[in-house]
């Protein structure tokens, strides 16, 4: 945990990685049973209240994920979706490949946190490959999970590191899955996409952390809805 | 009637050049690493192999790869930051392969397994992986045709099977093991130890004994898989 809470009063800076990871996690609903994309919103389950009831699914085959073992109880066959060493919570349960993405697919995990390249207005989202012609390609689950939750959100920065915004008009890269993502926490501002656009087509800002409206929309280089 | 085997090569009986292959495991999690072993030492080639990953490091899966014996490869997640052998054939267009998403991938294995000509998911509409595939809006949403995935041979690791082949698995090893079990001609299973039947409780019982064909108790460790990706 960091020593600001974002939760408490306005910013004067973006969000760092933990205060993101602290706003994503302040939005799920206790009892909720949730995926978290591997990388950047893995963080999430570090801000999850303790008696939450919060259920954590990892697409390999387990509800009940607890957090990495000491060393010494370090289980090869009992990893997260990135194959990292994760622990079995009371009430775990394991289950099947199959199994475990009829569960994702057909709705019944209530939220999918996942990292993003870039996310349109539309709610489009391009995570699994950056289009470099060499790249070795790999998907794992990354199509299944943009679709097959009840609510996906994605947990991003604003700009790649070379300063392209990541949320844009459409996407270039090859794409996820369409109009899948409602909602991108990023680290300087929450912003509502596909379901939650305005009556224009207009991505709406939410939360601001830092950054005034106008900035947000220079920045990105898009007309935002929301307070302005 | 299921064949309990004393060795990984007596298990693994005859595969053909040009069969495909299944291989269960998410990394090495559920690899049945003994078999996959064996099918190098056979020197089976032209295979096709479908497997979640194309291999970590300088594992049996890795070097089947290396040394140019599967001509197909059909898998969800090839690249890792120990893949080096999957991408050196790769870029050199020694193997082909066929990317699919990873719940495609199982559900295609448990459609052939159960009979199932095809099926329609939203998984990968609108995408890359969907280009030139059928689709349909089925209650409002749009879907993608998608046909099953069966083999010749299936290797599945599991923790522990009985001598009818009832197989039980444990933790997060347990991945593609079930799934695959159903959908091949012939099924190898790799387990801790075989018991007598009677002693695995049936209500616990994951994979019934009608879908293995051999069963062979080894002693098999699995490399902590803490620097992948």
């Amino acid at each position: 945990m960091t020593a600001h809470d974002p939760l408490t009063g306005p910013l004067t800076s973006p969000l760092t990685r933990e205060q993101l990871a602290a706003r994503v996690a302040a939005d799920i609903a206790p009892g909720s049973y949730v995926n978290l994309g591997i990388g950047l919103p893995t963080l999430v389950g570090d801000h999850l209240p303790p008696g939450s009831g919060v259920t954590l699914h990892t697409e390999n085959g387990m509800l009940g994920m607890g957090p990495a073992p000491a060393p010494e109880d370090v289980d090869p066959e009992l990893v997260n979706a990135g194959k990292v060493p994760v622990t079995e919570l009371p009430g775990a349960s394991y289950f099947h490949q199959a199994d475990s993405f009829a569960m994702m697919r057909g709705g019944h995990i209530d939220v999918c946190v996942l990292g993003a390249f870039q996310v349109s207005a539309g709610g489009d989202l391009a995570n699994w490959s950056t289009g470099a012609p060499d790249a070795i390609p790999a998907v794992g689950g990354a199509m299944d999970l943009a679709v097959g939750a009840r609510r996906t959100v994605v947990m991003m920065t604003l700009l790649a590191k070379d300063g392209a915004p990541k949320l844009v008009e459409e996407c270039t890269l090859p794409l996820t899955g369409v109009g899948c993502v409602s909602r991108v926490y990023a680290d300087r501002a929450v912003i509502d996409v596909g379901p939650g656009r305005d009556a224009h087509g207009r991505a709406v800002v939410v939360e601001r952390f830092g950054v005034g409206h106008a900035e947000l929309e220079d920045l990105l280089g898009l007309t935002l809805g929301g307070e302005g | 009637m299921t064949r309990v085997a004393g060795t990984a090569e007596e298990a693994l009986g005859d595969v053909p050049d040009g069969a495909t292959v299944m291989i269960g495991g998410f990394g090495p999690a559920g690899q049945p690493v003994e078999l996959v072993e064996a099918l190098l030492a056979s020197g089976a080639g032209d295979l096709v192999v479908v497997s979640n990953n194309a291999g970590n490091g300088d594992d049996a899966l890795a070097r089947l790869v290396r040394d140019g014996r599967v001509r197909r490869i059909v898998c969800s997640f090839p690249r890792q930051v120990d893949s080096w052998h999957f991408d050196a054939a790769f870029r050199a267009g020694r193997i082909e392969l066929e990317l699919v998403p990873q719940g495609n991938l199982a559900e295609r294995i448990r459609a052939a397994g159960a009979g199932i000509g095809a099926f329609f998911t939203p998984t990968g509409y609108g995408t890359p992986l969907a280009e030139g595939k059928e689709t349909r809006v089925l209650d409002g949403v749009p879907m993608v045709l998608e046909t099953p995935i069966r083999a010749d041979v299936a290797l599945v690791k599991a923790h522990r099977a009985d001598t009818v082949g009832n197989l039980v698995y444990r933790r997060t090893a347990r991945n593609f093991g079930p799934v695959m079990a159903t959908a091949a001609g012939r099924t190898v299973a790799q387990v801790r130890d075989v018991v007598p039947a009677g002693a695995l409780d049936p209500e616990a019982v994951v994979t019934p004994g009608i879908y293995v064909e051999a069963v062979v108790a080894l002693d098999s460790t699995t490399a902590v898989a803490g620097a992948t990706a």
